[in-house]
């Protein structure tokens, strides 16, 4: 057993109101930048769709992720490495610009320096790549809360088992959001294409980073990662992707996409896993059986032996005791209720979801039945407004009967605190049903109804005395050149207090709750 | 005195910059040294082009190394005769030489009819691409012209004696001065892109990821040094 520990999120697809906030927070953070315009390190889809960019979860296009080889091992999905090499000249996977979108600003100058003429002056859209005008015909949420589904969400790859069940007639269609972040894989496939060895796996806490001193801008990384959070910047050449705000976790802060997410539906937590079985595991033969074969390689941090391993592998204990108090351990194992994204892809992704509840909800009130009655709600689960074959298609691998098992305690949950809140008395038998005691249930709506901040977000900061390198962040780093990511940062002073060099105050970047 | 100036000085002065400035590069600009790739802004030309450019390079520069580093007298033994080396470099002389021409034609055309491609390019790449591009020419010329169509010359009696005659600092700059005027301009050519190398995106040849056959895939790595691998 070799104990590693694992930053990772869980969101609540139940409470995403598609507000964007997430996205516009990161972007201000992250990407405003030339060279990155058309980049979102988080973003938000609307499901049924196609996403950002096009189409991206078609991986016979787009070839990312892992696949098996005949003699059953695992192998990048774009091919070996003398392939991988040879494709170096010209990746035939890469998507282009026109497969996310063409960045557009408007001419507003114009509108004040026009000279005085008959018709009023208008600001007309200018590609940010070119300079030329432009027709804006797509962005990163062009699809928002199905505009233009009727035309584009029959080609998602998830419907593409049951273009018949779904219905795009505005009384019967359905939709719920998908923020996406980058999923810090257990196993990354970009990692694992790099061909320079420029993207890595932090041993600390698992956040995957490129290394822009070595990145090359072969774009393997680009293609391979089968959700395409990774991005060209095409002004200094170089891969770039979310960072899991990695300054914030270091202080012991939430990433920015979570600490300003208004629906509070984010859940930020350590997860110990056990690295020696982390092959074995993406490589089981059936997809279907890939969310439990990731299950089994967490690790259980209330168990002495890995409480043991873990301290031998030099984990901290106010680390080991935040892996126990993990609201994503708690979600993803204790409870059981969030599901990683696209597991087939075998990279055993570390971004959780929680499936959308309430539009079965509606469902069952849509039938006249009464949506309190046990057997009413567990029935209607397979009789759903979002058809509960597509949330399989996402969350695994098509595999029905867990998804079915989810809804079923999040409405039991529901039902059993309704009844208490109203009758007084919770019937016992919805909860026998799906195996969850009232503590348990209750604790869980705390988690994900109440949701305190403190709950949601079990950060333990990283170790400074090892951690010399955090230091030199405060002399600036490399990445603050023109283009880079760092450009418009700001210089720390030593202390840390976050002053800035020009004399203005900035966010201390060091803030320790409580 | 303007042949050794030429054909000593030069090639000297050129090896130096090339050194020095990759030294300089590596030292202060791991940032910029990248491939500056543009396929996410343009990619249907460029997987044409771009294959195609670099695999006629890789056959040009094993042609030169067989052609100036290969004395002829080692070919001579192992039995190749002058008109077996002569069928075989022309012939894939001028392979390599088509393939090259197309793809930096189909690269060239792309960079500058595009406008996302043609905004990313910078002074340095023009200035490159017009070296790259006098290289190249004076090169067919030679193969396709002298040696295809024309008489022929035998460069490995000249060209190649005088270059080895650089690296063990013998170098003869009569040999040169003899050599045809399209052998010159070509070697000269050829001088200044050496020159220009450390500070262009051709910097990225050196960057091969070879090492990536057998390295893990995943790669790891601590945020900070580990105590005990301090030492290392």
């Amino acid at each position: 057993m070799r104990v590693m520990a694992q930053m990772a999120m869980v969101m609540n697809l139940d409470k995403c109101i598609g507000c964007h906030t997430c996205s516009v927070t990161c972007k201000q953070t992250w990407t405003n930048r030339d060279g990155v315009e058309y980049v979102w390190f988080n973003n938000v889809e609307t499901k049924p769709g196609i996403g950002y960019p096009k189409r991206y979860e078609d991986q016979d296009r787009w070839r990312g992720g892992w696949t098996l080889d005949r003699r059953g091992r695992l192998k990048l999905r774009a091919g070996g490495r003398i392939k991988r090499l040879v494709n170096l000249f010209a990746n035939p996977d890469l998507p282009t610009l026109d497969d996310y979108y063409e960045p557009a600003t408007y001419d507003y100058d114009t509108l004040i320096s026009a000279p005085a003429q008959e018709h009023t002056p208008v600001a007309r859209p200018k590609s940010m790549i070119t300079g030329e005008d432009m027709a804006i015909t797509w962005g990163a949420n062009w699809e928002d809360d199905l505009g233009g589904a009727p035309q584009h969400a029959p080609s998602d790859p998830n419907m593409k088992d049951l273009a018949d069940k779904v219905k795009m007639e505005f009384e019967q269609t359905f939709m719920f959001h998908l923020p996406r972040i980058c999923e810090h894989c257990i196993n990354p496939a970009c990692v694992s294409a790099c061909p320079s060895g420029a993207m890595y796996k932090r041993e600390e806490d698992g956040i995957v980073l490129v290394d822009q001193d070595r990145c090359r801008g072969w774009r393997a990384c680009v293609s391979s990662c089968p959700y395409k959070k990774v991005y060209v910047n095409h002004k200094t050449g170089k891969a770039e992707k979310c960072t899991f705000c990695f300054p914030r976790i270091e202080a012991g802060q939430p990433t920015v996409c979570g600490e300003t997410c208004v629906g509070r539906l984010r859940y930020i937590g350590l997860v110990l896993y056990d690295a020696d079985a982390v092959t074995e595991a993406a490589s089981v033969p059936d997809p279907r059986d890939l969310l439990e074969a990731q299950k089994k390689v967490f690790l259980d941090p209330n168990d002495p032996r890995v409480v043991a391993a873990a301290r031998a592998a030099g984990i901290h204990d106010d680390w080991i005791e935040a892996a126990r108090m993990s609201p994503v351990y708690r979600l993803a194992i204790d409870y059981g209720v969030a599901l990683p994204l696209h597991p087939e892809y075998r990279t055993m992704p570390m971004v959780w979801y929680i499936p959308p509840l309430s539009p079965v909800m509606d469902a069952v009130t849509g039938r006249g039945a009464d949506p309190d009655d046990a057997d009413e709600v567990f029935h209607a689960i397979t009789d759903l407004r979002i058809p509960i074959e597509y949330l399989a298609e996402l969350f695994t691998a098509g595999d029905t009967e867990v998804v079915a098992g989810v809804l079923m305690k999040l409405s039991a949950m529901r039902h059993h605190m309704r009844s208490r809140t109203i009758d007084g008395t919770p019937a016992a038998g919805v909860l026998d049903a799906v195996g969850m005691t009232a503590a348990e249930v209750e604790d869980m709506y705390r988690l994900l109804a109440i949701a305190k901040y403190e709950d949601r977000y079990v950060i333990p900061a990283a170790h400074k005395e090892d951690a010399a390198a955090l230091e030199a962040l405060a002399d600036g780093c490399s990445l603050d050149g023109d283009g880079g990511p760092g450009m418009t940062g700001f210089h720390m002073e030593g202390n840390a207090s976050g002053k800035r060099a020009d004399g203005r105050v900035g966010l201390p970047l060091f803030v320790r709750k409580g | 005195m303007s042949d050794f100036a030429l054909w000593v000085i030069a090639p000297y002065l050129a090896l130096t910059v090339f050194v020095v400035g990759h030294v300089w590069r590596w030292r202060t600009d791991q940032f910029g040294w990248t491939t500056r790739t543009t396929q996410v802004l343009e990619s249907r030309l460029l997987r044409l082009g771009s294959p195609l450019f670099h695999l006629g390079a890789f056959m040009a520069i094993g042609g030169h190394v067989l052609g100036l580093l290969v004395p002829k007298s080692w070919t001579e033994a192992v039995g190749v005769s002058e008109h077996l080396y002569h069928l075989v470099a022309v012939t894939a002389g001028t392979i390599a030489g088509v393939m090259v021409v197309a793809g930096l034609g189909l690269l060239l055309a792309r960079r500058f009819t595009n406008g996302r491609v043609r905004r990313t390019t910078t002074r340095m790449d023009k200035v490159l691409f017009t070296v790259l591009g006098a290289v190249i020419f004076f090169g067919m010329a030679e193969t396709v012209g002298v040696n295809l169509f024309g008489g022929g010359y035998d460069y490995r009696e000249t060209v190649a004696v005088w270059f080895r005659g650089i690296f063990y600092f013998q170098p003869e700059p009569d040999l040169m001065a003899g050599a045809p005027l399209v052998y010159q301009l070509h070697t000269l050519s050829a001088w200044v892109l050496i020159a220009l190398w450390p500070f262009t995106r051709l910097v990225h040849v050196w960057s091969a990821p070879i090492a990536y056959l057998w390295r893990p895939y995943v790669v790891y790595r601590r945020r900070a040094p580990a105590p005990r691998s301090v030492a290392r």
